[in-house]
């Protein structure tokens, strides 16, 4: 049997300013389920990216809205989940942000680096409306990083 | 913690101290106007210094290509000057490494744009 997780959870105001206050959260919720340095700061960009996500693209900055967080300590995992009240996103249609085309685009690398830097990561439209994106960071003995990619070694830590 | 950007002048390079977070919003609008206040005065040789960046997101790093592509198509060369591992790592993993020139050495960097020609 799954042990039951530490669960934090909090709903934020849609608004820009709230990123510092995602980000406290994601730093000390690592620092409980023991996750190093070098992997603490990976979730928490890939948190940091995924909040931007939510508040401009899903939500369209509208501060009447809000984004939802859900942070899950297993004893081998962090999974956070992030969830907004815009209309999705295709993860196909994203452009791959390391082809040659597009190294000069000054937009676009979000998901990628989300990608980069978490074990999984999944994205679900949210049946009543809005989108949800699970971000998960195993965690390694004497806080190691493994996972991730770059744009040699293509993701495939993406379950969309 | 925001950005703080410092100004100096090298022979006919400007360095630019940048310190704290280039993130998206009041970081990322920093350095744009201050790289285009520099092309404007005729700057062209431009050297981002990134020792004390603590933190740069996917908008920070859309704001450096924004910064390199604005300068190049003016003539000039922008250059990064010793980037920390975060910053370094994370533009290696976006095959930006390859884009930029990227130095260590500050006396290296400012000799290296001997050959510019330098609007100043």
């Amino acid at each position: 049997m799954t042990p039951e997780p530490s669960v934090v959870e909090v709903t934020l105001e849609s608004d820009l300013k709230n990123l510092e206050v995602a980000e406290e959260i994601v730093r000390k919720v690592a620092a409980t389920a023991g996750l190093g340095e070098e992997a603490e700061h990976q979730i928490e960009m890939a948190l940091h990216e995924s909040m931007i996500n939510a508040i401009w693209h899903g939500n369209k900055n509208d501060a009447s809205k809000s984004v939802w967080l859900r942070f899950e300590i297993y004893k081998d995992r962090l999974e956070i989940r992030v969830r907004d009240q815009g209309n999705g996103f295709n993860l196909a249609e994203v452009p791959d942000p390391c082809a040659t085309e597009n190294l000069l685009r000054v937009s676009g690398r979000g998901i990628f680096l989300i990608r980069s830097f978490t074990d999984e990561f999944r994205v679900r439209n949210i049946p009543s409306g809005g989108t949800e994106v699970t971000l998960v960071k195993r965690i390694h003995p004497h806080g190691s990083t493994q996972g991730g990619s770059d744009c040699e070694h293509e993701s495939d830590n993406s379950k969309s | 913690m925001s950005m703080k950007a410092t100004i100096r002048k090298v022979d006919s390079v400007i360095v630019v101290d940048l310190s704290g977070r280039i993130t998206l919003g009041e970081g990322c609008t920093q350095l744009r106007e201050l790289v285009r206040d520099q092309l404007s005065k005729g700057n062209k040789s431009i050297l981002l210094n990134l020792a004390d960046v603590s933190y740069i997101d996917s908008s920070g790093i859309g704001e450096l290509v924004s910064a390199y592509t604005a300068v190049a198509n003016q003539g000039g060369q922008l250059k990064l000057l010793k980037l920390t591992k975060k910053v370094h790592d994370l533009l290696q993993i976006t095959k930006l490494y390859t884009v930029f020139d990227i130095r260590d050495d500050e006396a290296k960097a400012i000799s290296s744009y001997g050959s510019m020609h330098s609007g100043v």
